[in-house]
């Protein structure tokens, strides 16, 4: 059984007790735990099941790397599925509960799954789930998702906060242990501004667990110095519980801050993310240990030699009583030792090399212990728990020599460096044939912005394993980002550990190397993917070559580890089943995050009232205060309509619509895009940019203008004013002012430069109110302050004065067919003289009218609108705004465009007006039908509808759209297809429903 | 994540902060080039695998379009300069030379 | 006639620094290239302060002139004074291309105030405050929208459009809670 030892623990404090509970079980633990810790402390070695034969799995690693032990966190809006136990720290109250299990993780009917394991081979689902199609949608899928997935999706709003912060340095530093550590004082030293992450809480790494010395100090010691000295360092931040989890272009790094995992509820942000660009990155993130594949390697209680160590020497547990250590490398021996002496028993030390030797190996053979030298594990017995391990030749194919009695094995396959970040952008790796593993490539580095080396490796993740090695290659690494900085080393004395005497390691691949097939289809790669040696043979006998292509078919290394401990095993299978080299073969893309990110932390702050900037106008309060039901315009809000109390939506906009055409109507228009235009060029310029002509509009004149893109299809309308000789002011849609007035920019800063124009976007320097009605003109009387008559202030123009003492300009323009003044005053007035309005209109039946009131309005009248008539692919020929296109001008923006010849032909959709036969509305998006069916048997079409609507004013539905060759053909009855399949008869009418000559906007 | 220094104002700014705008030093075809000088200008794009010269907008800074020559493959930036030229500055020609032997030059 | 309303008026929100919205602040945008005749002078006559340097802003009493583009100054002063700052400057620059223009209504302007200020605002633009130089106007974004801010005194003065002032508003003061200090 797993327990906690008497004595020891570097990390954890025995005076603070912590309860937390596992599955309803109550357990107890110390401040300075992991889960992991805990949970084999308390004997829960089983805790959870494998993802496809939900086998019983228990805790392997004591890092990151941790493949199986996924937990629930915690419950209801605190609930986060998929956390590892060796990385989640303990707290007072945490709550766990194991996932992929059904009913319970003791008894699990899924394991059925495990007795066909010959039934589910490497690519079962491509092969199996095919046929018939109708099958997956209906069958196939349902049942596969309710037995697969890890972990459950929160369903309760998230009660925790997250947020996102920027951070600079000249050097990131990532990972605190002793080559970190040294690196980071080499530089900070030299004054550069740096950056240290360590993704646990804790700093020094494996140096402290290992037993390393050095200037003479337990590496513990050192590395508290070199933490202090750090700290004292005002050009070096440290950021421990900090996850780097992805490099990206010109060292830009994210990094996952742990900030509040393991204190809950105590109001900071549970996580930040961290928005790092560094001058240079330097990964000094370590080495992960490799698994050894031998027949039930997966069963309870099979761990990883050196996180066993972990256990032991950093949080005081033993994972068994009785512990077999098998490896092919002398760092196991590591784990033997500290074992016993801890004082627990090690009953064999099972070594595949035939001769081992070294100053580890003479220690272990001092203490007594036993060394199986040339020998395997031919099988681990047990089912939730390892009972025994058989023992054979490594060289032979598992005939069994000896049965271990233990509790718990301990492997060692040699180790990997942590190269991910290194290839995250591209950095490459070579092969160590000494080390069996990938390190980086120093020559073929990821690249910076100016061409040169963006990341630099130093330490066991640059392939130096040992103590004295690592710092050794710390500091020269540190030395060479320091030179690609343009800065010096200050002159220091570079700390020394001691070298440790190892013998060289065997990669071994396999365990027995000649293994029956029975017992490869019992070796896990993937734990968790449930990815065994036999697939990936298989998958080489199906012919799968590429290793991306073994991955995706056998799903190697694809689930939320990543592949940590699988990848190197499985590829070098691969390689093997290939009769390839293993370099040859080469790994699988290395992809962020390097352990999976919270998706509250990739959201931060940006959610409910800042999920997304909300545009108001000065009107909004009110808008709010009256009950308006808003839209979204782009970002802005615009009241849609403002229902009474028992009025439908519908109901509140054919009110505001008919009340506005009978009386008056006020609407907040103040969305509207403004944007100044001056200059000497000005004119010439708007010219360029209008298909009409804006030179020659007389100051105090307004003028309807289009804007085309360059292949001629509309981009945007609105009304131009001139304000004097050399200023115009050009209206946009309200969508489209920040976007034309880049357009603008675009125009005059890189063609035609020379031009003395310049703009200014004071959209919302201005609310603006559209008075409307028959009314409307009788409140600006009653308001007064200036002359609102037809004679002094005809249609389509302009005027500066005041309004009930409000400073304002006026535009006698019209989107709805009445008598309309638009009204533009400063915005921070903008509320007040809102209200105005209403207070001075309430006796002329002044009600204020929302979107889609104006929409109906200007649809009554044939008004297009940007966005509805047009899709990025008409032009305004299409449209029948040849009037707004001056014939004259030798250029516009899209008058070439405009002249290729599908444009310029006859057979063009083009405006028309639509009446049902029965008067019911078209629905929206239909299509008029033609006769026969296209290539692909779809039926034809010969126009559709852009703009439908119940006219209030009309009493009868009313529409426009496009029609082939529509204006030739007046009065002919047509077919739109409707929702239900059927189709409804309208006949083509002009686009104008309400008052054809225009009378009622020029009173 | 790119970083672009923008030659107007100096800023390294990063890409969230610019707005693309695609292929630089693009000779506009109005009305009277023919079909085949109009759809080149309005629809061929070199998109090469190495040194490009882009327009870039420092839109959430000074506003002002500049164009940046930078390579495509390795995202190495040979450099950013103003907008106001009909063709690259020549330093940065050389640049590209001396790091791209065998560029074959911006046309 | 009413009294000018800023955005929020006048909105506060304590946390470890301080956000407070302020004005209505007067503010006129000036475009001119910075070798337009009249503009040193119209500059002195509306803002009281010579031109800035590139991304420089120059502070006179409660009167500033900031260098937003190559051709492009934001005139801070009270809001009272635009008009006749707007006289100043026309009468400069008579004859001069140029466009001077009220934006004192478009925008929304805050104080973050306190000794970690920056590290609110480092939650929200992609800037690095280490190479701030004082009397640096940085135009930015803050988290989704376009702003600008400058160090002055004990904090930062922010600015931003005046429809995003609450949004603007709610990020700095979620940034600002206690507890989430960056250090
Ligand atoms: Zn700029």
């Amino acid at each position: 059984m797993s327990t906690r030892l008497a004595k020891g623990g570097r990390l954890i404090d025995r005076s603070a007790a912590l309860d937390f509970t596992f599955n309803g079980k109550r357990m107890k633990g110390f401040a300075g735990d992991t889960l992991g810790a805990a949970l084999l402390a308390n004997d829960q070695m089983l805790v959870g099941r494998s993802f496809k034969y939900h086998r019983p799995r228990g805790i392997v690693a004591a890092g990151p790397e941790e493949p199986n032990a996924l937990v629930n966190l915690g419950s209801g809006a605190r609930l986060e599925p998929n956390q590892r136990v060796t990385i989640t720290e303990l707290f007072d109250g945490l709550e766990a509960t194991s996932q992929n299990h059904w009913p319970s993780l003791e008894f699990d009917v899924g394991v059925v799954n495990n007795y066909a394991a010959r039934f589910l081979p490497a690519g079962f689902y491509y092969k199996t789930f095919i046929h018939p199609r109708p099958f997956w949608k209906h069958v196939f899928e349902p049942v596969i998702r309710q037995s697969a997935g890890l972990g459950k999706a929160p369903k309760d709003r998230d009660a925790d906060r997250y947020e996102q912060a920027y951070a600079f340095c000249d050097l990131l530093v990532v990972g605190g242990g002793i080559a970190g550590l040294q690196a980071a004082l080499v530089a900070g030293r030299a004054g550069a501004r740096v950056l240290l992450l360590e993704q646990a809480a804790h700093w020094g790494g494996r140096a402290p667990v290992d037993g390393d010395v050095i200037d003479g100090k337990p590496a513990g010691e050192w590395v508290d110095e070199a933490v202090a000295a750090l700290e004292g360092m005002e050009n070096v931040t440290l950021r421990a519980r900090c996850m780097a989890a992805g490099v990206y272009d010109h060292g830009y790094v994210l990094a996952d801050e742990k900030v509040a995992d393991h204190t809950p509820g105590d109001g900071r942000p549970k996580h930040r993310l961290w928005r790092i660009r560094a001058g240079k990155i330097l990964t000094a993130t370590g080495a992960i240990e490799r698994p050894l594949s031998f027949a039930g390697n997966d069963i309870p209680g099979v761990m990883l030699a050196a996180s066993v160590r972990d256990y032991v020497v950093n949080w005081a547990v033993s994972p068994g009583d009785r512990t077999v250590v098998v490896t092919n490398n002398d760092d196991g021996y590591r784990t033997a030792i500290a074992l016993r002496e801890a004082g627990l028993a090690v009953p064999a030390i099972v070594d595949a090399r035939s001769a081992p030797a070294g100053a580890l190996v003479e220690k272990a053979r001092a203490l007594g212990l036993r060394i199986e030298a040339g020998r395997g594990i031919a099988k681990v017995k047990g089912g939730k728990r390892v009972t025994s391990v058989a023992i054979c030749l490594q060289a032979g194919e598992g005939a069994v020599i000896d049965e271990i009695a233990c509790d718990a094995v301990a492997m060692s396959g040699g180790w990997s460096p942590v190269v991910h970040l290194w290839s995250h952008c591209g950095g490459k790796l070579t092969w160590d044939r000494v080390q069996a593993c990938f390190r980086p490539d120093p020559g073929r580095a990821p690249l910076n912005h100016d061409g040169g080396a963006m990341v630099y490796a130093a330490g066991a993740s640059n392939g130096e394993m040992t103590a004295a090695a690592a710092l050794a290659d710390a500091t020269e690494q540190a030395g060479a980002v320091l030179a690609a900085l343009g800065m010096k080393p200050k002159r220091a004395k570079a700390p020394v550990a001691e070298a440790v005497a190892e013998g060289p390691m065997e990669a071994v691949w396999i365990m027995p190397q000649g293994a029956s097939v029975e017992l490869k289809s019992k070796m896990w790669l993937d734990y968790q993917n449930d990815v065994k040696v036999s697939d990936v043979q298989l998958a080489a006998r199906e012919g799968y070559e590429s290793v991306e292509h073994t991955k995706r078919y056998t799903t190697l290394g694809m689930a939320t580890d990543q592949g940590k401990l699988s990848n190197i095993n499985g590829l070098a299978v691969l390689a093997g089943a290939l009769n390839a080299d293993i370099p040859q073969v080469g790994t699988t893309t290395f992809r962020p995050p390097y352990v999976p990110v919270t998706l509250g932390a990739l959201a931060g702050e940006a959610r409910g009232e800042i999920f997304q900037p909300l545009r108001r106008t000065p009107m909004h309060d009110w808008h709010e205060r009256n009950g308006a039901y808003f839209e979204p315009v782009g970002l802005w809000r615009r009241p849609y309509c403002f229902p009474r109390a028992g009025e439908t939506h519908e109901q509140a906009v054919h009110r505001e619509v008919v009340n506005t055409r009978e009386r008056l109507g006020l609407l907040d228009a103040s969305t509207l895009g403004k944007i100044i235009v001056k200059g000497p060029d000005a004119g010439r310029f708007l010219d360029m940019l209008y298909t009409g002509v804006m030179s020659t509009l007389p100051v105090g004149k307004c003028r309807y203008g289009l804007m085309c893109n360059e292949q001629g299809f509309l981009s945007d309308d609105g009304v131009v004013a001139r304000i004097d000789e050399e200023t115009w002011l050009c209206h946009t849609t309200s969508g489209g002012a920040d976007r034309i007035h880049a357009w603008m920019e675009d125009w005059l800063q890189c063609e035609w430069w020379d031009w003395q124009v310049f703009t200014a976007n004071v959209t919302e320097q201005y609310a603006q109110v559209a008075v409307v009605g028959p009314n409307a003109r009788k409140v600006l009387e009653k308001l007064g302050g200036m002359d609102v008559s037809k004679e002094a202030l005809p249609f389509m123009t302009w005027a500066d004065g005041t309004l009930g003492g409000f400073p304002c300009r006026v535009y006698r323009i019209s989107f709805s067919g009445e008598l309309s003044y638009e009204i533009a005053v400063p915005a921070s007035h903008g509320a007040a003289f809102w209200e105005a309005l209403h207070a001075a209109g309430a006796e002329f039946g002044a009600m204020p009218y929302g979107t889609e009131a104006l929409h109906i309005m200007r649809a009554e009248k044939g008004f297009i609108m940007i966005g509805d008539e047009t899709d990025g692919t008409v032009i305004p020929q299409d449209l029948n705004l040849d009037w707004a296109i001056s014939k004259k001008k030798a250029d516009y923006l899209g008058k070439r465009g405009q002249a290729r010849n599908f444009l310029a032909s006859a057979d063009r959709w083009k405006l028309v007006g639509f009446e049902t036969l029965d008067g019911s509305v078209i629905p929206d998006g239909s299509y008029v039908v033609a006769p026969g069916v296209n290539a692909n048997g779809q039926g034809n079409t010969q126009g559709r509808v852009t703009s439908t609507y119940y006219s209030p004013t009309l009493k009868k539905g009313i529409a426009m759209g496009l029609l082939l060759r529509g204006p030739s053909r007046m009065g002919e009855v047509v077919e739109f297809n409707t929702v239900t399949g059927g189709t409804v008869k309208a006949r083509v009418v002009d686009p104008v429903f309400y008052d054809k000559d225009g009378e009622k906007q020029n009173v | 994540m790119l970083l672009l220094e923008c030659p107007y104002c100096g800023v390294k700014a990063e890409e969230t902060e610019l707005s693309p705008g695609y292929e630089a030093h693009l000779k506009r075809y109005g009305p009277g080039s023919t079909d085949e000088e109009f759809e080149a200008y309005m629809f061929a794009r070199k998109n090469p695998k190495g040194v490009h010269f882009e327009r870039w907008r420092h839109t959430y800074g000074c506003g002002k379009w500049f164009l940046a020559a930078r390579c495509t493959a390795t995202l190495e930036v040979f450099g950013t300069y103003p907008a106001q030229v009909g063709e690259p500055p020549a330093e940065i020609i050389e640049k590209i030379k001396a790091r791209r032997p065998d560029w074959k030059g911006y046309k | 006639m009413s009294e000018p309303k800023s955005a929020l008026g006048g909105a506060v929100s304590e946390g470890f620094v301080t956000i407070r919205e302020i004005g209505p602040v007067g503010m006129i945008t000036l475009r001119a290239k910075p070798d337009a005749a009249g503009l040193a002078k119209a500059v002195k006559a509306a803002a009281g302060t010579g031109l800035p340097e590139v991304r420089r802003i120059v502070t006179e009493g409660d009167r500033a002139c900031g260098w937003m583009s190559p051709d492009e100054y934001l005139l801070v002063l009270p809001y009272a004074a635009v008009g006749g700052a707007l006289e100043a400057v026309g009468k400069a620059m008579a004859g001069s291309h140029h466009l001077a223009v009220d934006v004192s209504d478009a925008r929304a302007v805050f104080r973050v105030e306190g000794a970690k200020a920056e590290q609110v605002l480092a939650k929200l633009s992609p800037v690095d405050f280490g190479a701030l130089a004082t009397g640096e106007l940085r135009r930015t974004r803050a988290a989704q929208v376009a702003a600008a801010f400058w160090k002055d005194g004990d904090g930062f003065t922010v600015v931003c459009f005046r429809s995003v002032a609450r949004y603007v508003f709610d990020l700095l003061a979620t940034g600002a809670k206690p507890g989430s200090e960056l250090g």
